[in-house]
């Protein structure tokens, strides 16, 4: 077999050779072709992901495990990562979603957490077009018909609408999970000795080369990729969680792997190099569903719904029982030995015989060569044309409202369990999420957050600003943050006016992380996402993480109370370049987002948190996409009451209203606090902007607008 | 008094329901496995919880309703023990008989989780004492197969028996197939047997159990059992 066919570039063969001083045979060359993929091997992307800072003192396990854990309190930690599956949900959208979700609620089952929420970002093209609808439907019953089964619930997520995702729509999945700290599961336990047993489903043909392929543009016939698609099944994930939770806690095994891209070999490799044992498996006593496998079949099988213990062998007859309980074929496969080499046996030959180092970690990095787009100086070009600016606001407000990306999105919430497992204090529909840990009292807190437009114009501030965004309405509602997970969606790094988008993307999260003190515990990079010539815009999405002690009231927003003041915190002129308004109302996106603003975030940050400590405002909005418009919108709508904004700046009112990013809030305060709120905010840009009350919305300039018709302008009604 | 809560492969509120009967209520609760054969000595109230019993992919509820337990609740049943099902628990119920009708798709076809307001339709019931007649309490739902369905003549059978517990309902106290937000038949979210000591229902009382989940109505349906059960045991 040609090296060149398993994927392999000219230099990666020739450090094999030196490695194992032979010709790889096919099995081994088909392992390394996926092994090494980018998918895999990540070897486009190392040298940015080292940018990260990963340390702080809330991180209990970081990068290089299945999932970040960070310390939750009390002895519990919160294990949580963000992963894309951007190709299968391209190419048949419910079983893409479906098991994109289940990979990374096995992820976080493999550091022995109990997954306990899920988010779910997902990035369509046109709105109207049927390409979309199908997609879009299939991949949000997919998510549903998924997590729902498998009870863990969608508390929350981000879905935004743009061309640019037309043929490539993506889909990130998050999950988090509770883990007793002194409990988290590593793949550095494995000793010389113990067995290796495979529990789950069994294994088929299904989504063999799925990391592969997902290393590669999708092609224009995305139909013929049909068979790189995995299959899932929930209910047996249902009870792989059970079962693999019972064994947890009854300590019946040293290590614990799930089984994802690249399969068994991946799964069994990983675990061989990190405990630094070697590993003997017999292919020929894995649980097949199909007959005639081939080795390698076997061995890079991406079916759903398994994982891989390690058990010492006084423990054996444990694990099958409950296999057997939980009606999970269970098999031993193999036994781990001193020393670092991976075999793989069938039919009493040697098939595989590689040291287990070189799989995972022998590839090298690819340094691709980085060039500024020609046109960026166009992209960034952008002036105000005051002829085309609407005089009066409703009518932009009525038309961001009841855009795609904007409007509300019950058709998608609706359709997911939000609520099993008796947690969820804020569901989807809010900028954050809130689950509460029953184990020790506190609220988990949880934001997803992309900016993709802001990233296409300048993608070291749109870096920046994502993250930055992501971390304000944890600070608003109450919540220190405690790390972040990262999927970094971009088009092929290969052309490099696009990984200069990705670097600058990278460059701009890490410095944001930095300035704020941050740690990312884990992450994933999807590359190639690209079809029929067509890119993605730069997507880098975050998840950050953060906590409220046991007993705070979390502030909210939509809880506006008749005669309470309105106050913006932050600046007056944010940036209409990337914005909704920009995109959705001007139909252009030039122009540049705002540059960073490190100190302004950390001042932002400590009067936030106290804000809502103090109980200083009865509602609390970050101003995201939209802007302040939007914010008054939506907190009109969900409080049902109208209000008088009287808004006197320099700016025009279009910026005033429809600017987006930096550290801003609208707050609603109580005229009994206004004294103690000023006293908090002194020295902080903040500006009073009326009074709610009523049934109308009333804005500076503008015909007054009933709130039952904004609402019904979002509703779609 | 003691609860048992029946765990089927693919069960997913099981934990939900001991948390609220247990840590919220304070019942004592056990979980019990499906394989079983008979209940935990001294059970009151058994509960058949909700989620995918077996992955929902034969028909909801039909595999469940053949595992090993189900003769230990049939008879606890019988000899007038309290059973209460919910959601797919209630799917359970219908299919073993001890219920009458059954579940169908709801009529939009898709997946629906969001809170719900019911009206309480009977308050002499053992898991409805405590709220009053014609009260509106708001349970979430989260189902696929919600739609309440029975041929018209056992449905007016069912109607004159009184055996309707729960309704879909407006604010303002309207209730019937109007407010379904599934196409259940007149509304039915709930309902018990002739002799009122076995209750399905399709909403989660569960999940309105504690105020800082949004809701805490669903405290009346464990406070109603608890002071039937008392009243019973002395």
């Amino acid at each position: 077999m040609d090296y060149r066919k398993a994927g392999l570039r000219d230099v990666e063969i020739e450090i094999i050779r030196r490695e194992l001083g032979r010709e790889p045979n096919e099995a081994e060359l088909r392992i390394f072709g996926v092994m090494w993929s980018e998918h895999c091997s990540y070897k486009s992307s190392r040298p940015l992901l080292s940018l990260f800072p990963k340390n702080g003192p809330a991180v209990l396990k970081g990068v290089g495990e299945n999932a970040g854990v960070v310390d939750a309190g009390r002895g519990w930690g919160l294990a949580f990562k963000v992963e894309s599956h951007n190709h299968p949900s391209a190419v048949e959208p419910y079983q893409g979603a479906a098991t994109g979700v289940g990979g990374i609620i096995r992820d976080i089952l493999a550091m022995g957490a109990r997954p306990m929420a899920s988010l779910d970002g997902l990035f369509f093209g046109k709105a109207d077009s049927p390409k979309t609808r199908f997609l879009s439907d299939g991949i949000v019953k997919g998510v549903g018909g998924y997590g729902n089964c498998v009870g863990v619930p969608t508390v929350g997520g981000k879905t935004l609408y743009d061309e640019r995702y037309e043929g490539n729509p993506l889909l990130n999945a998050f999950c988090m999970g509770l883990v007793a700290s002194d409990s988290i599961v590593s793949s550095q336990t494995a000793e010389p000795g113990n067995l290796v047993v495979l529990l789950g489903s069994k294994t088929g043909r299904d989504g063999i080369g799925g990391a592969a392929f997902a290393s590669a543009e999708l092609g224009e016939d995305t139909k013929a990729s049909r068979p790189q698609v995995q299959i899932g099944d929930p209910f047996v994930e249902k009870l792989l969680i059970e079962a693999c939770l019972e064994a947890l806690e009854k300590d019946l095994v040293a290590s614990m792997q799930d089984m994802g891209a690249a399969g068994i070999t991946s799964s069994a490799s990983e675990i061989a190099a990190k405990s630094g044992v070697g590993m003997i498996l017999d292919l020929d006593k894995v649980p097949l569903r199909e007959t005639d496998m081939e080795a390698w079949e076997i061995a890079l099988s991406e079916s759903q719904e398994r994982m891989l213990l390690i058990v010492r062998p006084e423990k054996l007859k444990s694990v099958l029982a409950l296999g057997e309980k939980w009606d999970l074929d269970c098999a031993v496969i193999g036994e781990t030995v001193e020393g670092d080499r991976f075999i793989l046996e069938k039919g009493g030959r040697i098939r595989v015989d590689l040291p287990a180092s070189l799989i995972g970690g022998g590839c090298p990095e690819i340094a691709w060569p980085a060039a500024k787009p020609k046109d960026l100086v166009n992209r960034q070009t952008f002036e105000f044309d005051e002829a085309e600016l609407p005089k009066d606001l409703v009518l932009p407000l009525l038309k961001l409202l009841s855009s795609p990306s904007l409007r509300e999105k019950s058709w998608i919430t609706q359709q997911y369990d939000s609520m099993v497992q008796v947690n969820t204090v804020q569901g989807p529909g809010a900028p954050v999420s809130l689950v509460r840990i029953k184990e020790n009292g506190n609220i988990a807190a949880m934001t997803m957050e992309a900016l993709p437009w802001a990233c296409y114009l300048d993608p070291y501030r749109g870096g920046y600003e994502t993250m930055a965004r992501s971390l304000r309405p944890l600070w608003i509602t109450g919540a220190r943050h405690l790390g972040m997970t990262n999927c970094l969606n971009f088009p092929s790094p290969e052309n490099p006016e696009q990984y200069w988008e990705f670097q600058e993307s990278v460059k701009g999260l890490a410095a944001c992380c930095t300035d704020l003190l941050c740690p990312v515990v884990s992450g994933n990079v999807s590359l190639y996402n690209e079809s029929a010539g067509l890119s993605i815009l730069p997507t880098p999405l975050v998840c950050s993480v953060g906590l409220l002690d046991a007993g705070r009231k979390p502030l909210l927003p939509g809880n506006w109370k008749e005669g309470d003041h309105l106050f913006v915190a932050g600046i007056d002129n944010a940036s209409i370049p990337g914005s909704h308004f920009q995109v959705n109302f001007l139909g252009r996106l030039n122009g540049r987002p705002l540059p960073p603003a490190p100190e302004m975030e950390r001042d932002f940050m400590v009067r936030a948190l106290l804000t809502s400590e103090r109980n200083l405002a009865d509602s609390a909005n970050p101003l995201l996409g939209g802007g302040l418009g939007i914010a008054l919108c939506k907190e009109s709508i969900l409080s049902g009451l109208g209000a008088e904004v009287l808004l006197d700046t320099p700016t025009h009112s279009v910026a005033a209203f429809f600017a987006e990013g930096g550290a801003r809030a609208l707050y609603a305060v109580p005229a009994t606090k206004i004294p103690e709120f000023l006293q908090i905010w002194r020295g902080f840009p903040l500006r009073p902007i009326g009074v709610v009350g009523g049934s109308e919305l009333r804005l500076p300039g503008s015909e007054p607008v009933p709130v039952q018709m904004i609402s019904k302008a979002w509703k779609g009604a | 008094m003691n609860a048992a809560v029946v765990v089927f492969p693919g069960s997913n509120c099981d934990r939900d329901v001991i948390h609220a009967l247990e840590k919220v209520s304070l019942i004592p609760t056990r979980a019990v496995w499906h394989k079983e054969s008979s209940l935990p000595e001294n059970t009151d109230l058994v509960v058949l919880p909700g989620g995918f019993s077996y992955g929902d992919y034969l028909r909801c509820g039909a595999m469940a309703a053949r595992s090993p337990i189900i003769d230990a609740v049939r008879g606890h049943a019988e000899r007038g023990g309290l059973v209460l099902g919910i959601c797919n628990g209630f799917q359970v119920l219908t299919e073993t008989g001890l219920l009458p009708g059954a579940l169908l798709a709801n009529s939009s076809l898709e997946f629906i989780c969001r809170r719900c307001l019911l009206r309480v339709e009977r308050n002499d019931t053992p898991f409805t004492n405590c709220f009053k007649k014609g009260e509106i309490v708001q349970f979430p739902i989260a189902h696929h197969e919600g739609l309440y369905f029975l041929p018209e003549k056992e449905l007016s059978e069912l109607e004159a028996n009184g055996q309707v517990v729960f309704r879909y309902a407006a604010l303002d106290g309207s209730a019937g197939a109007d407010q379904s937000p599934n196409g259940a038949l007149n509304g039915i979210a709930g309902i018990v047997n002739r002799h009122g000591n076995v209750l399905g229902l399709m909403p989660h009382p569960e999940r309105a159990s504690e105020s800082l989940l949004g809701g805490a109505d669903g405290l009346g349906m464990w406070t109603s059992i608890k002071s039937w059960l008392e009243g019973r045991l002395g």
